[in-house]
């Protein structure tokens, strides 16, 4: 899809809404458009209901955990070490914060193009709200309970906001990159790297 | 007081018998008899596995055969639980709480990689390492899925189990030893794990010997070659 007469199609019908393409440099060139969450819930309306776009069915929904990340610039600077002025590398790190993102794919079999794919993103990874965009499409009801379920998206608006694959009680997210999964690596028979290393420990504590 | 296997019929005595029309028999191989072939399965499939599980009942390899075609809706007319599939930790309390409420005597057969250790699923969040560690196995299938012939090489190899149990002694049944456990402790959903994640009473873990490829002295120190 060419997403751009899309944004501009968006600007015209929301204003306000802060859209940026994010470029896809593979051969399919499935660029896509990121929205801010404030004006989601309205670009997603006209994406589905809009002449020309029809975005009328949501094949997909799915979340990615972006961490935090650290990039590091080196400048050269003149500085005075004991006495003599010298030419120092400086190294300056910057740390982006982490955030939550959801991945809408959406299709129109109106008139049959697509997929368009829709970003929206969290401000970092502890503000983990979202607009739920089930009102506007009913098949991301499902697909969005189990991002909340795995990721911890909490999503606005949401009819139905429980555990899919989990049980209720459980507290953690375990697609998150820094979920800790429960010590149980008693029993590793053909155990190799991470796996390896977590059953050494248990068998350095269990030798008597 | 005289132990029962100390008791049994002279075997050469027992076929003279039989030529002369005359059976005879003890309680134990009776029992053992009665047991064995009338295995009764509960009706109950997890995941792939209950696929090939199926088609061992059905007309092809006809499990009828070796006395076990009723498969039971109900845990409380079952003898035998086939755990056919990857048993998740959502799903473990209520594999648990079916075994408990099967009566005496009961086997279980588990059925595929991931009933015995949890197979390609071992290192998921939520996949039970293996239903051993709240249940007792009686045979294990290795598989994945293990062929309809291998459930019913489990079933005979079960059958040969039930048959060699003496009725006293150390080695009896677990339902004629009062010492021993009739129920099992049913996994609570917990904050990060079940709880608890092993029955610790009856699961103890294997001591193995970790092998990897490495061998010793590939990394010298000092950075020597």
């Amino acid at each position: 899809m060419i997403v751009e007469p899309i944004v501009e199609s968006i600007q015209v019908a929301v204003p306000g809404a802060t859209l940026e393409i994010m470029p896809n440099p593979s051969p399919s060139a499935q660029h896509s458009i990121v929205v801010d969450a404030a004006h989601a819930v309205a670009v997603a309306a006209h994406l589905r209901d809009a002449t020309g776009l029809q975005f009328d069915y949501c094949t997909n929904v799915t979340g990615v955990d972006w961490l935090p990340k650290e990039t590091s610039t080196t400048t050269k600077v003149k500085k005075m070490v004991d006495g003599v002025e010298q030419e120092v590398a400086e190294v300056t790190k910057t740390t982006t914060p982490g955030f939550l993102e959801v991945v809408y794919h959406l299709y129109s079999i109106v008139l049959r193009h697509g997929p368009l794919v829709l970003r929206m993103r969290t401000l970092d990874r502890e503000h983990t709200h979202l607009p739920s965009l089930t009102p506007v499409w009913r098949s991301a009801e499902f697909q969005e309970r189990e991002i909340f379920d795995l990721y911890g998206v909490r999503f606005d608006g949401h009819p139905d906001l429980r555990r899919l694959l989990m049980w209720d009680e459980f507290t953690d997210h375990p697609m998150r990159r820094d979920y800790v999964d429960p010590d149980d690596y008693e029993y590793e028979p053909t155990a190799h790297g991470e796996v390896l290393e977590r059953a050494r420990e248990h068998q350095e504590g269990a030798t008597p | 007081m005289q132990r029962i296997e100390d008791r049994v019929i002279d075997e050469q005595l027992k076929s003279e018998l039989s030529r002369q029309g005359i059976f005879a028999t003890s309680l134990q191989e009776l029992y053992n008899w009665g047991r064995r072939s009338s295995l009764w399965p509960l009706n109950f499939g997890l995941a792939c596995c209950a696929i090939e599980m199926i088609a061992t009942t059905m007309a092809r390899y006809d499990l009828a055969r070796f006395g076990a075609e009723v498969f039971r809706p109900s845990p409380r007319q079952a003898d035998l639980m086939i755990v056919a599939g990857t048993v998740t930790k959502k799903m473990a309390p209520q594999v648990v709480r079916l075994y408990n409420q099967m009566p005496e005597p009961k086997y279980v057969i588990s059925m595929g990689a991931c009933a015995i250790s949890g197979g390609p699923f071992k290192q998921g969040y939520n996949v039970l390492k293996g239903i051993d560690r709240y249940i007792p196995v009686d045979i294990y299938i290795p598989g994945c899925p293990p062929r309809p012939e291998a459930l019913i090489d489990a079933f005979l190899a079960l059958q040969k189990k039930i048959d060699a149990q003496h009725l006293t002694g150390a080695a009896r049944p677990r339902h004629l030893n009062a010492d021993q456990p009739s129920e099992f402790v049913v996994p609570q959903f917990g904050k990060h794990d079940l709880e608890p994640p092993k029955n610790s009473e009856l699961w103890k873990a294997p001591l193995v010997q970790i092998t990897t490829g490495e061998t010793t002295g590939a990394a010298m120190p000092g950075g020597q070659p």
